[in-house]
């Protein structure tokens, strides 16, 4: 069902949504930023159309909506452990199709990877309705059209946003009642980014041998890697957490359990009792993510992890670039090219 | 409350703790809890966290895990005494797959605390003797002072070949000495489609180890290894025991050889 609606009535409707939803989108965070009076891009509750960013790309996905970065799985006192409500209020999120793409990936792992599923995430999950950006021309480090997550047709609703209105297309009916009062009836159906400025070519998974996982051409990033773990809290898919337990009182009997976001680049990451670990080094921790991303993902069950948004590009401090790894991979992989470091 | 939510742990008492050495202590909790032989369990202390343990024995109403003082969970389940709770949630893991060993020529070989993952198996066997063609169980600690189970260990010997071995004795010790690989040329086996080995201990052990029954031509898919990972949630969701497309906690512990070799960390 397709609307043009004035920008001022598109607030309105996002006022009266208000009642019944949080909602998200991508806004300024002012003098937030990585270096001193600059801002950052970031989710956060949005009020009116003119709060939504659109010109630049959000520092960090998300996932944190649905998949905060910490959160108490039940309180304990010294005889019972009692669960957190859920939070009541339905969510929207004003995204771009990469994202929802992303979040299919966390429902994956959080939904259907072993015989339960994640209750904590599935009760956040399923209050949430995609509010998808509209997105035909990405940003310079966006490859999303290489990894097949550069279209969606998996949203409440979807929006143009023009200069002074918004085309609308409503799946969602549950949403008709907001809309249905409000401008003109026009057909609009969303248009998805053709080609990206990025590319990157995926060695076949099966070609990828344990001889690629030996390869040289990680120690670069053994060399370059500080193990911040930034790809990883801005990457939409990530999904690793740890289990943290805290108490409150003196006597220790009373605190709770929550979890908190993994990295797999962080030391730490594989340590058991006794502090043995796996993958000491950057490179073997690099190979490891890029293995999950693009390949090994996809084995189990059969697409890829990485939807190509590029966070990782934007935030790494080394100005490593994961895209340029895959596009390496692939000529050592494909073209059995071997000189290039 | 929610429904089906594998994250919360129920309580279990300690109904009993042996100690093994000075530093592993077995905890015999009450619970109904019917696992395979192989599985662990996430145990806790709320407050102080969570980890996964391998179930070394159970029976009736009950289940024992050797627990180790190596960290700061284990250090304070140390502290515990009979009449404590534990917390516990599990069975996870997939086990070793028993009904494949019955009539075969069975070889397991247990580095220090590997031992408790395979307990189970070997308590089996030694009450069915007669399920196995033969048993040859190779056993090998650091020290004398680290051999678990040592009174158990003499009991099976009436019953089972069993090859126990320290890296490095001390002047009262009378037994074998060197690792487990040295003694693994010495296992008669009569008829390799007939026999199935299982090895269990730190990754370097299992590593040398299985070279060394590949050496005797022993095909690799008879070779049985369980692997050790931190896991934070045992259910295929956390990511720390994830090696390749591989979830440690849900395809594993328990690997065959053949799948175990490809597994790059």
């Amino acid at each position: 069902m397709g609307y043009q609606l004035l920008n001022k009535d598109f607030n309105d409707i996002l006022n009266q949504l208000k009642s019944e939803y949080k909602i998200y989108g991508p806004k300024r965070f002012e003098n937030k930023g990585r270096f001193s009076d600059t801002d950052v891009i970031g989710y956060g509750e949005i009020d009116k159309l003119e709060d939504i960013v659109l010109d630049e790309k959000t520092y960090f996905s998300p996932k944190e909506i649905i998949y905060p970065i910490r959160q108490t799985l039940f309180y304990f006192t010294e005889d019972e452990v009692k669960v957190p409500d859920a939070p009541e209020d339905k969510v929207i999120v004003f995204l771009r199709p990469c994202d929802i793409n992303g979040i299919k990936r966390l429902d994956t792992i959080f939904l259907e990877n072993g015989p339960y599923k994640d209750v904590y995430y599935e009760r956040l999950r399923e209050k949430v309705k995609f509010f998808m950006i509209e997105c035909t021309e990405g940003f310079d480090s966006c490859f999303c059209v290489s990894m097949n997550s550069n279209k969606t047709h998996d949203y409440a609703v979807a929006i143009r946003f023009n200069e002074e209105n918004v085309l609308i297309d409503l799946k969602d009916r549950d949403l008709l009642e907001y809309f249905e009062n409000y401008g003109k009836a026009e057909e609009f159906t969303p248009e998805y980014i053709k080609e990206n400025k990025a590319k990157v070519s995926i060695p076949y998974p099966e070609k990828v041998t344990n001889e690629m996982f030996e390869h040289e051409v990680w120690q670069e990033y053994t060399r370059r890697c500080i193990g911040c773990g930034r790809c990883n809290t801005s990457c939409i898919t990530c999904s690793c957490f740890t289990m943290q337990d805290v108490y409150y009182d003196a006597n220790k009997k009373v605190g709770e359990r929550r979890r908190v976001w993994a990295s797999c680049q962080i030391d730490v990451f594989t340590n058991m009792a006794g502090g043995h670990g796996f993958r000491e080094k950057q490179g073997q921790r690099m190979r490891f993510k890029t293995m999950h991303k693009i390949n090994d993902f996809y084995k189990r069950f059969g697409f890829h992890m990485c939807v190509g948004c590029g966070r990782c590009d934007d935030v790494c401090p080394e100005y490593i670039s994961f895209s340029k790894c895959i596009n390496k991979l692939y000529s050592i992989v494909e073209e059995g090219n071997n000189d290039e470091k | 409350m929610m429904k089906n939510n594998p994250y919360l742990p129920v309580s279990a008492p300690i109904t009993k703790i042996t100690k093994e050495t000075d530093i592993d202590y077995t905890f015999r909790l009450a619970c109904d809890i019917k696992p395979q032989n192989g599985q662990f369990l996430e145990v806790s202390i709320p407050r102080v966290g969570e980890a996964p343990i391998s179930i070394s024995d159970f029976g009736d109403g009950y289940i024992d895990m050797t627990i180790r003082r190596v960290g700061k969970l284990t250090n304070d389940i140390h502290e515990l005494k009979v009449g404590d709770k534990l917390f516990i949630r599990g069975p996870y893991g997939n086990g070793f797959p028993l009904e494949q060993y019955k009539g075969k020529h069975l070889i397991i070989a247990a580095g220090g605390t590997g031992l408790a993952p395979v307990k189970s198996i070997i308590n089996y066997f030694y009450k069915n003797i007669d399920e196995l063609k033969r048993f040859d169980l190779l056993i090998g600690f650091k020290s004398p002072k680290d051999v678990l189970f040592e009174d158990e260990i003499n009991k099976w010997k009436e019953k089972i070949n069993v090859t126990l071995t320290v890296d490095k004795g001390d002047e009262n010790w009378e037994g074998n000495t060197g690792l487990i690989t040295k003694y693994v040329p010495d296992i008669k086996i009569d008829n390799m489609k007939d026999t199935e080995v299982i090895i269990v201990g730190p990754p370097i052990m299992m590593k040398f180890t299985s070279m060394e029954f590949l050496k005797l031509n022993v095909p690799e898919k008879k070779i049985w290894v369980s692997f050790e990972r931190k896991m934070s949630c045992g259910i295929g969701k956390c990511g720390h025991c994830k090696i390749d497309e591989t979830y440690v906690c849900l395809e594993g512990p328990v690997f065959n050889y053949t799948k175990a070799k490809d597994l790059i960390d």
